[in-house]
């Protein structure tokens, strides 16, 4: 950006909120996507709802693109400035604004670490459920504008289940207010929903009300190995065929469970060829039965072991290593494209087993894990983008396994979203006249798109895959 | 439009910098919170590692050409490999900052300031300890003569940037050589093991005492303690900055010098000499005549801390008994516990020191700012990070704050006297604080 035309922003945010040197630009070129990398032309850190409507009717007049980015660490290119313009960073409006112990809600600022709000309320004895794998580094608004789901989704459920109410700054410049601290309202369409998983295509959330639950008493962690994939895949369905929701059920294969191994020597059995960790809270009478239950389930459906964490350490250290599950994994290869793959939970063995023969016939090297308790599975291809002819084999794969998890009553992401990567995929789930009513959506509420451009919306859909069986 | 800098610059990126290693970062950003400068820039991604890799990427791919953005982000890196045991994909970043600083070298020679500086550090001061010995004669006199008050009346170090400033304020007492050297290798008769002791330069002339009362102690838990003689500088200095090749003459006279089957163990007391240390055998393992030498001289090498608690100094402390001392903390050593792992040793130690309760100090991994010359060539960020160290300090109210690595020592006496504490608290080195400990117990008893 010329440097005149940066000078209205700057007089917004002030110099020491401006990012514009070539260093800092290429430092908010990406995010956690692989092969995607584009430079912004400018980098602001406003402090206020109202200095953001400052800077998006600026956008607005000239028609800069703006990206919201929370700590960039999205796994489908969401924040990746591929059509330049302005980035907007939340470090400047961190905080947690209030606590409210009587309606069980806490309001924040957008780029409050979800950790660090997980032990916030944890010290006063309530819970926020929803902890991405990234919630070390993860932001709120990142998580609500992914709509991103965790370790607890299977019992607890997804981001958007905890959104009560919202400030979001819309492409006009406008400052709206949705939802409230209220149990109930139906007045209208649902338009705080409409703002969850929007990918920062639709407004700029400024702050956000989170519904809180109590504290359960305690927790347990089981962990069970397997020989195969399909063994640890039936348990799951088993499970929860047995009429128990656990907090967590968590599936690892063999070649993540390697790779986690090197990383933390926690003293992961190298020879299983799979393992589910099995969380349960509640009371302790609740929480003994039901982890045992699921341990027994694991032992007939042939576990070569399942047995109790010794100790809460022990536990948080499974739990660490299966949220470091996918970096851990990237030191195999030079690249790493991972997957979201969502189908109903009583596909999950179907799908497992499908992932390995499509591994198969394309010679690549996938592997997975995933939050198996909700169907969602993680097949991570390592492979190297530097290698035309592979990357065309792991393109196929990828394709096919869109494809099954679609023909099995799934979805192509059931949590990373849809960004600049999924895009050309997203007519196989919704079909036309579903992409046709969200471009409507979108034309109405930001005619001149200058929300996030190019994300979630293809300039072209991909050629839908026609695989024939046999 | 790219100058014929810039174009080299490039060449010499391509040229020194691993790509495999670059491509192991995947991006996700797990590092970010471990690294203090990303911190203390209020999340700015230029200062993380993840941004870091990537300008390094960057540089090499021609996406950026060198300019003083890119060379800030750089600079403004500690060092400290906080973010190593924070990847799990494996980076290997502190290989990675080596590599950039020996192609940045390699092309730009360095600023005037920061010239001189090194200069006065490097080639005078660390690369030989005779000269290093002189320095300290210096310091001695200095500090005898009066002067030292003198020039602090009179204001003479207002000439220095302000932190070298307050780093003179701290530098401790030293000891005359004669007293130390008596106390030298005495060599017990039942030692069962047999330990040879790397000084540091830094050690073996500032920090005499420390180094006289690492042997005792040694001693008194019945080693056999030798000081092989034509042992130089460990040379980390030199390849934290470009010079490798520097740093690795003198890992090849270091290990010569130790290259004894009579040496059990090869102990240092410095942190950030002890990281250099084990890592010779990285450094030379394509080096077909040291390849091997280095290996069994990294392999023998350990910390002070790690080889007292083998000693069974655990148990010697906990055998003694003495009136509440207060409160005692420990401030990492960056490259102690991020590239040799150890962290609990020291802890364990300070748990069982009679007297003392022991509290961990929030952040206690963090980097304190002071990260080898770091402090003196980028004072803002160095203050800021020590100013939120010394936060958790002020909160704990520690009586003492132990350190293992004389950098730090003298880091954390500089932030507790600009806090005015220095009435209420100390910054030790562990071993001077385990041997009063001991000492005081011995003159009561
Ligand atoms: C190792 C690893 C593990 C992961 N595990 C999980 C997991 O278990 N579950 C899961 O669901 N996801 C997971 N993710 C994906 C990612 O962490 C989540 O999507 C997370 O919510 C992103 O948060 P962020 O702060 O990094 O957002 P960013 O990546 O910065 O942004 C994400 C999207 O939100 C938009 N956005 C951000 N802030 C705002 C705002 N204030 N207003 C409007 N739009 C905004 C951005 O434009 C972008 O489209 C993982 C990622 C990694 C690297
Ligand atoms: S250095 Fe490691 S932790 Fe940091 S972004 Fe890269 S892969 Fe992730
Ligand atoms: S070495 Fe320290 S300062 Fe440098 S990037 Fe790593 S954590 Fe940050």
């Amino acid at each position: 950006m010329e440097l005149e035309a940066t000078k209205p922003f700057l007089s917004i945010v002030g110099e020491a909120n401006t990012k514009h040197s070539q260093a800092q630009l290429l430092a908010y070129s990406y995010d956690a996507t692989a092969n995607f990398q584009a430079k912004p032309d400018l980098v602001l850190s406003p402090s206020s709802t109202e200095e953001i409507a400052d800077i998006v009717k600026l956008c607005e007049k000239s028609q800069i693109p703006i990206i919201s980015r929370g700590s960039g660490t999205n796994l489908a290119a969401g924040t990746v400035p591929t059509q330049g313009g302005v980035v907007i960073l939340f470090n400047n409006m961190k905080k947690i604004l209030e606590l409210d112990e009587e309606n069980l809600t806490v309001t924040v600022q957008p780029g409050v670490i979800t950790q660090d709000l997980c032990l916030f309320v944890e010290k006063h004895g309530l819970f926020y459920p929803p902890d991405p794998s990234s919630m070390k580094i993860s932001t709120i608004g990142g998580n609500v504008s992914e709509n991103s789901g965790g370790l607890r989704g299977l019992k607890y459920g997804v981001t958007k289940d905890y959104v009560k109410a919202m400030t979001v700054v819309m492409p006009n410049g406008e400052i709206m207010k949705l939802g409230g601290k209220l149990a109930k309202d139906v007045a209208g369409y649902d338009l705080l929903s409409l703002m969850v998983g929007a990918e920062g295509t639709l407004g700029i959330i400024t702050e956000i009300t989170l519904k809180l639950i109590p504290l359960p008493a305690i927790k347990k962690t089981g962990i069970a190995y397997f020989n195969s994939l399909e063994d640890a895949a039936k348990t799951v369905s088993a499970i929860i065929a047995n009429k128990i929701i656990p907090v967590t059920l968590e599936f690892m294969d063999k070649g993540t469970i390697h790779a986690v191994e090197d990383f933390m020597s926690i003293g992961l059995p190298r020879d299983a060829e799979a393992m589910l960790l099995m969380e349960q809270d509640g009371t302790e009478e609740q929480v003994a039965r039901d982890i045992q239950t699921m341990i027994g389930i694991a032992e007939q459906q042939g576990a070569t072991s399942a047995i109790l964490a010794t100790s809460e350490k022990q536990a948080e250290e499974l739990k660490t290593g299966r949220r470091v599950a996918l970096s851990a994994l990237s030191r195999k290869r030079p690249t790493t494209i991972l997957e979201d793959a969502t189908v109903p939970r009583s596909q999950i063995a179907t799908m497992v087993k499908a992932i390995q023969e499509i591994a198969a016939k394309y010679n690549v090297q996938i592997n997975t894990f995933g939050h198996a308790g909700d169907g969602n599975l993680h097949p991570t291809c390592l492979t190297d983008a530097r290698d035309k002819e592979e990357m065309e084999r792991v393109e196929h794969a990828l394709d096919e396994i869109f494809h099954t998890a679609i023909e099995l009553g799934g979805t192509i992401t059931g949590e990373h979203g849809v960004g600049e990567m999924k895009s050309p995929y997203l007519e196989w789930k919704l079909g036309t006249a579903g992409i046709d009513l969200m471009k409507h959506i979108k034309q109405a509420v930001d005619p001149l798109n200058i929300m996030n451009p190019g994300k979630v919306f293809a300039k072209e859909t991909k050629k839908r895959l026609v695989v024939h069986s046999g | 439009m790219v100058s014929a800098i810039q174009q080299k610059m490039k060449d010499s990126f391509v040229e020194n910098v691993n790509e495999e290693y670059l491509t192991d970062c995947m991006r996700c950003g797990f590092c970010l919170s471990a690294c203090p400068t990303y911190l203390a820039t209020n999340n700015d991604e230029t200062h993380s590692p993840r941004g870091r890799i990537a300008l390094m990427k960057a540089m090499r791919d021609g996406d950026v050409v060198w300019d003083g953005s890119v060379e800030d982000s750089f600079d403004m890196c500690l060092g400290c490999r906080a973010c190593e045991p924070a990847c799990p994909a494996g980076v290997q970043y502190g290989a990675l900052i080596e590599e950039t600083r020996i192609a940045i070298q390699q092309v730009k020679p360095k600023k005037f300031v920061e010239k001189t500086a090194r200069k006065a550090a490097f080639d005078g001061i660390f690369a030989d300890q005779k000269k290093m010995a002189g320095t300290v004669k210096l310091i001695q006199f200095y500090q005898k003569s009066g002067l030292q008050k003198a020039t602090r009346k009179i204001g003479f170090l207002d000439l220095f940037p302000p932190f070298m400033k307050e780093m003179e304020g701290v530098l401790p007492a030293v000891e005359k050589k004669k007293k130390r050297e008596k106390k030298r290798g005495n060599p017990s008769k039942t030692a069962t093991t047999k330990v040879a002791f790397f000084t540091g330069c830094l050690m073996d002339t500032l920090f005499q005492e420390t180094n006289r009362k690492t042997i005792e102690m040694l001693e008194w838990l019945g080693a056999e303690v030798t000081i092989p003689k034509e042992q130089q500088c460990c040379g980390a200095l030199h390849g934290h900055s470009g010079e490798l090749d520097k740093g690795v003459r003198n890992a090849k006279a270091n290990i010569d010098a130790f290259d004894s089957d009579d040496y059990d163990y090869i102990v240092n007391n410095a942190g950030g000499c002890g990281a250099f240390l084990s890592e010779y055998e990285k450094h030379l393992q394509a080096d077909s005549e040291y390849a091997e030498k280095a290996a069994r001289f990294s392999r023998k090498m350990t910390d002070i801390s790690s080889l007292f608690v083998k000693l069974g100094l655990n148990a010697r402390l906990k055998e003694l008994e003495s009136e509440e001392a207060g409160i005692v903390t420990y401030q990492d050593s960056c490259h102690l516990r991020n590239v040799n792992k150890v962290f609990l040793e020291p802890r364990s130690l300070l748990e069982d020191a009679p007297g003392f309760e022991y509290k961990e100090l929030i952040d206690a991994e963090s980097c304190c700012g002071s990260a080898g010359i770091y402090n003196l060539l980028q004072p803002e960020m160095a203050r800021r990070i020590l100013d939120s160290k010394m936060k958790g300090v002020k909160e704990l109210q520690p009586a003492k704050v132990v350190t293992s690595n004389p950098g730090c020592l003298m880091q954390m006496q500089v932030g507790i006297q600009r806090e005015g504490l220095e009435k209420e608290m100390q910054a030790v080195h562990i071993v001077d604080f385990l041997h009063e400990a001991i000492h005081k117990k011995q003159k009561q008893g």
